[in-house]
């Protein structure tokens, strides 16, 4: 991370794209084919979804953003809106009498932007009431009817209505002029060997729409989107959040993954799951989330690398496996919490930064834990890994806070750099000989940690407990040894703090000093990077410190460089500014405004534009923000 | 891993601590700690194969008298520790134990899960009928309109069936034990150490000083003139192992006589093997997937050694 702001994104460049539709009507599979296709065109690619706790039938919807230069962010609004249902457009207000769950995307489509929809909903058009928008109703069964025909089987259309998505993707890409040989080759790829029939099919059907679409219309919308020249496309790694998280863990070197299922954090452990036999590793799914803390908790101490990975409701459950794995001194496991909106079961499916106070209390008593929280994909990577070496040197559970936001969406991703991960199982007890020599796992050190015997090892055996225990690791309530085990326990904090590079913990990006410092954490990150431009416009100096390590906290770091800034503006996805409270409580300082967001959505970057330029040009203490 | 004392013969203080053990005088845990102490012994296990995994209560404190790898973990979560534990090391020795409380109570969940998984560790449950470390409430098995001495009031919740549940829940091993009959119970560890899959084991214990109900004298029928618990072994006809285990009809069959045999109550209470039957373990299953995991536990793979650049590929 070199801490420059790197986003360069020419607003004219760039492209939304948004495909909505009933849940379960495949509106992921085109999105995220189309969304390859611009990666594989060298552009930066950006993909997010939205949808209900619901299997089949309720509105989602998909947002593709690309650039030709990097981007880490969504804008709420839309340069080509494709609808597979007049929900899309609308909402569902005529459905429901009172609270509609939306309006539907119509008003959020930029002027000069297009609107693809089905000819065949025969919406009149007045109802659209947008006249700066340039409206594609596109007769879906018969364009795709024409592209059947065409590959011999006519009358077709209706036994292959699936791939009216592909009719509707087509069509857009028709209209904004993308390479369509580029999309080809993705759908040639996604369907193979048996599938090879559907790959024909779909290629005539997107092409036929894109064709229709070109012959029926002659005004294009604002926004054109074309492949760089070919010399000029970079590698581009696309995954989500979830395929990052699993394969650091992989290379970490993960054996046991423990989960119950639960959104967001499900998909993770699936595609764990998936590459168990090719990698050796064991997944088991648990009846509760109390049993897979606890498996993991067993496994880390028996010596091999454990995790499990949950959303909000479940890490409720683990409370008391995390006091358990941190009073025993296991070596882990490692936690992965995708946060979702709260509270309770709150908003299954949607994005908030709502669990930080709940993962730095997660359970009674005092103890040693590490909370990390990073901010994107290559952070996810790199902080999964290492959270295992932390583990195992500290003998602490340590918690990866992450989000839907960063569960579910498909980035860019840079090359993993392989010299960075270097595997460190921390300090092992040898014995010196088979017989029993006195062994205490929970010998005191100046550091807090002792070193651990494998069980099965000779020598080396120990019985411990999550009672209070003497170094042998049996029961006593004695007070000098109560004294020595909470000071031993938790200068493990310390020896965490001073040893973890900085680079873990903190980031300023921009100059040192600036008129205002933007505070945040998380997968807020992106939209806080990609709208300093807009913000600097002005003429002031902004920077950004996103902080990655909550516990240890860097007191240190974090008071020198909020010290310097003259205006300080927190922006956070929660109602009560809970990375603001920390940083009180560690640092004393303030900020002087909160940007707070609780709707359940992530930060599109215009959201944080306007949050922070509300929240100095009115002095604001606090903005709440919500486009969606 | 090198075996270095495989060669000699383990004494049974060997598999005995030098903590002071801190269970009431008379208690029946004493006679199960002897019990597993002599199943090891018997067994020879190496101390250092062997890892002891306890939930909260009197008995989660046996690991700190069993000179073995121990833990001493949750209440009612020993089930999930000793799972992870047996998934890191399938080649260690793993038995958990926990009271009825703990097991049947706060653990039920994990009693019932663990059934179904048939990983190769055996489960002891020290059943007395009350929550002895926080004085002597009513626990899960013990029968509605009864009340200990220290119950305000009698109980108007059933009692369960720990066997009947182990039945359903589908363990590969299910058996009960009396604390007073030592020859007997360690008879039924090594049985139920030695069976591979998960082997449940239900254990008549007294607690002298808050159960006064289940005393030494009501198992042995002091009131009724004939000892209460009877031996499922003395009747000749009494066969609990499945001959063929995919011959559903012999399973539902066995499983019914196991179940008519629990559910005899009052003056007669039944002890010894209710039913077994060999099934794959999970063990078997997971190294039909991860094959490695034939000849090394999980634990001595080289995880740390994974290629990750095809994953990363596949998502150009």
């Amino acid at each position: 991370m070199t801490g420059a702001v790197q986003s360069s994104v020419d607003r004219r460049q760039e492209l939304s794209w948004v495909l909505g539709g009933p849940q379960g009507g495949g509106i992921n599979a085109s999105a995220e084919l189309f969304a390859r296709a611009l990666a594989r065109g060298g552009l930066w690619v950006f993909a997010n979804i939205e949808f209900h706790s619901n299997i089949m039938g309720k509105h989602s919807y998909y947002r593709v953003t690309a650039a030709p230069a990097a981007i880490h962010s969504h804008l709420d609004t839309i340069d080509m809106l494709v609808a597979l249902d007049e929900e899309t457009l609308f909402g569902d207000a005529p459905q429901r009498k009172q609270y509609p769950s939306h309006t539907g995307h119509v008003h959020e489509v930029v002027a000069g932007g297009g609107i693809v929809y089905d000819a065949d909903l025969k919406i009149d058009q007045t109802r659209f009431k947008r006249q700066d928008v340039q409206l594609y109703p596109i007769p879906y069964l018969e364009v795709l009817e024409q592209a059947l025909t065409s590959l011999g089987r006519p009358g077709q259309a209706r036994k292959h209505i699936v791939m009216r998505n592909t009719v509707a993707l087509g069509a857009s890409i028709g209209l904004i002029g993308y390479d369509e040989a580029l999309v080809e080759a993705i759908i040639r790829e996604s369907f193979k060997g048996r599938k090879a029939e559907a790959a024909d099919m779909n290629v005539a059907a997107m092409r036929t729409a894109a064709a229709y679409a070109r012959d029926h219309f002659s005004v294009r919308p604002r926004a054109q989107l074309r492949a760089l020249p070919e010399g000029e496309r970079r590698h581009h790694v696309m995954m989500k959040g979830v395929h990052a998280v699993a394969i650091a863990k992989l290379k970490a070197g993960l054996g046991l993954q423990t989960y119950y299922p639960i959104s967001p954090a499900t998909d993770e452990s699936v595609y764990l799951e998936s590459q168990g036999p090719a990698h050796q590793l064991v997944v088991i799914q648990a009846e509760d989330e109390i049993a897979s803390i606890n498996m993991a908790v067993g496994a880390a101490h028996m010596g091999v690398r454990a995790a499990t990975s949950t959303a909000g409701p479940g890490f409720a459950l683990m409370s008391e496996g995390i006091g358990f794995a941190a009073i025993t001194e296991a070596p882990g496991p490692v936690v992965f919490l995708w946060q979702r909106g709260g509270p309770s079961t709150g908003l299954p499916t949607r994005s908030e930064q709502a669990d930080l106070q709940f993962a730095l209390h997660p359970a009674h008593g005092d103890f040693p834990h590490l909370v990390v929280a990073p901010g994107d994909l290559e952070e996810a990577f790199y902080h999964s890994f290492e959270s295992f070496n932390w583990a195992d040197r500290y003998q602490i559970p340590v918690l990866v806070l992450l989000d839907k936001f960063l569960a579910s969406s498909f980035f860019t991703v840079g090359k993993i750099d392989m010299s960075r991960l270097r595997i460190d199982r921390g300090l092992l007890y040898q014995p010196a000989t088979p017989e029993r020599d006195g062994y205490r796992r929970h010998a005191l050190t100046a550091n807090g940690v002792s070193p651990r015997s494998v069980p099965g090892t000779a020598g080396g055996i120990f019985s411990t407990t999550s009672d209070e225990h003497d170094p042998q690791g049996h029961i006593t309530e004695g007070v000098e040894n109560r004294i020595a085990m909470m000071r031993k326990r938790m200068v493990k904090l310390e020896t965490a703090a001073r040893e973890i590079p900085s680079s873990f913990k903190l980031e300023l990006f921009g100059p040192g000093e600036a008129d205002v410092t933007l505070l945040g954490w998380g997968s807020s990150k992106g939209a806080i990077l990609d709208a300093i431009p807009a913000l600097e416009r002005s003429g002031r100096r902004v920077n950004f410190l996103q902080i990655r390590m909550m516990r240890p906290f860097p007191v240190q770091e974090v008071s020198a460089i909020l010290g310097r800034s003259s205006s300080i503006v927190l922006i956070e996805g929660n109602f009560s500014g809970q990375l603001g409270a920390l940083v009180r409580e560690q640092t004393g300082i303030e900020p002087a405004h909160r940007v707070l967001k609780y709707d359940g959505r992530p930060f599109s970057r215009n959201e944080v534009v306007e949050g922070v330029e509300r929240a100095l040009s009115e002095r604001q203490p606090e903005v709440m923000v919500s486009h969606a | 891993m090198p075996e270095a004392t495989a060669a000699r013969r383990f004494t049974l203080q060997e598999y005995k601590t030098d903590q002071h053990v801190d269970w009431c005088p008379g208690c029946g845990d004493f006679g199960i700690l002897s019990s597993i102490q002599q199943a090891f012994y018997q067994l020879q296990i190496p101390p250092h194969r062997v890892a002891m995994i306890s939930g909260i209560g009197c008995s989660g404190k046996t690991p700190h008298y069993v000179d073995t790898y121990g833990l001493h973990t949750l209440h009612g979560r020993a089930l999930p520790v000793a799972t992870g534990a047996k998934l890191a090391n399938h080649e260690l020795t793993v038995v958990a134990v926990g009271g009825d409380g703990d097991g049947y109570g706060i653990g039920a969940g994990y009693f019932l899960n663990s059934g179904r998984r048939n990983l190769d560790i055996t489960y002891i449950v020290f059943n007395n009928g009350v929550y002895g470390l926080t004085k002597g409430q009513a626990s899960p098995t013990l029968a509605k309109g009864l009340r200990t001495k220290s119950m305000p009031e009698p109980s108007i919740q059933e009692g369960i069936n720990p066997i009947a549940v182990a039945l359903g829940a589908g363990y590969t091993w299910i058996g009960r034990g009396d604390a007073l009959d030592v020859k007997h119970l360690v008879s039924l560890i090594v049985e139920a150490i030695r069976h591979r899959g998960t082997s449940f084991l239900d254990v008549f214990q007294t607690c002298p000083v808050y159960n006064d109900l289940r005393t030494k004298e009501w198992y042995a029928g002091q009131d009724i003139g004939r000892a209460r618990l009877q031996r499922l072994d003395q009747d000749p006809s009494w066969d609990p192992q499945v001959k063929q285990p995919d011959d559903l009809a012999e399973v539902v069959q066995k499983k019914v006589r196991a179940l008519q045999a629990s559910y005899e109550t009052g003056d007669r209470l039944s002890v010894g093997v209710f039913y077994k039957i060999a099934l794959p373990t999970y063990e078997d299953q997971m190294a039909e997937k991860v094959p490695a995991l034939k000849d090394h536990p999980l634990v001595d793979l080289p995880l740390d050694q994974r290629d990750i650049e095809g994953l990363l590929r596949s998502f150009e």
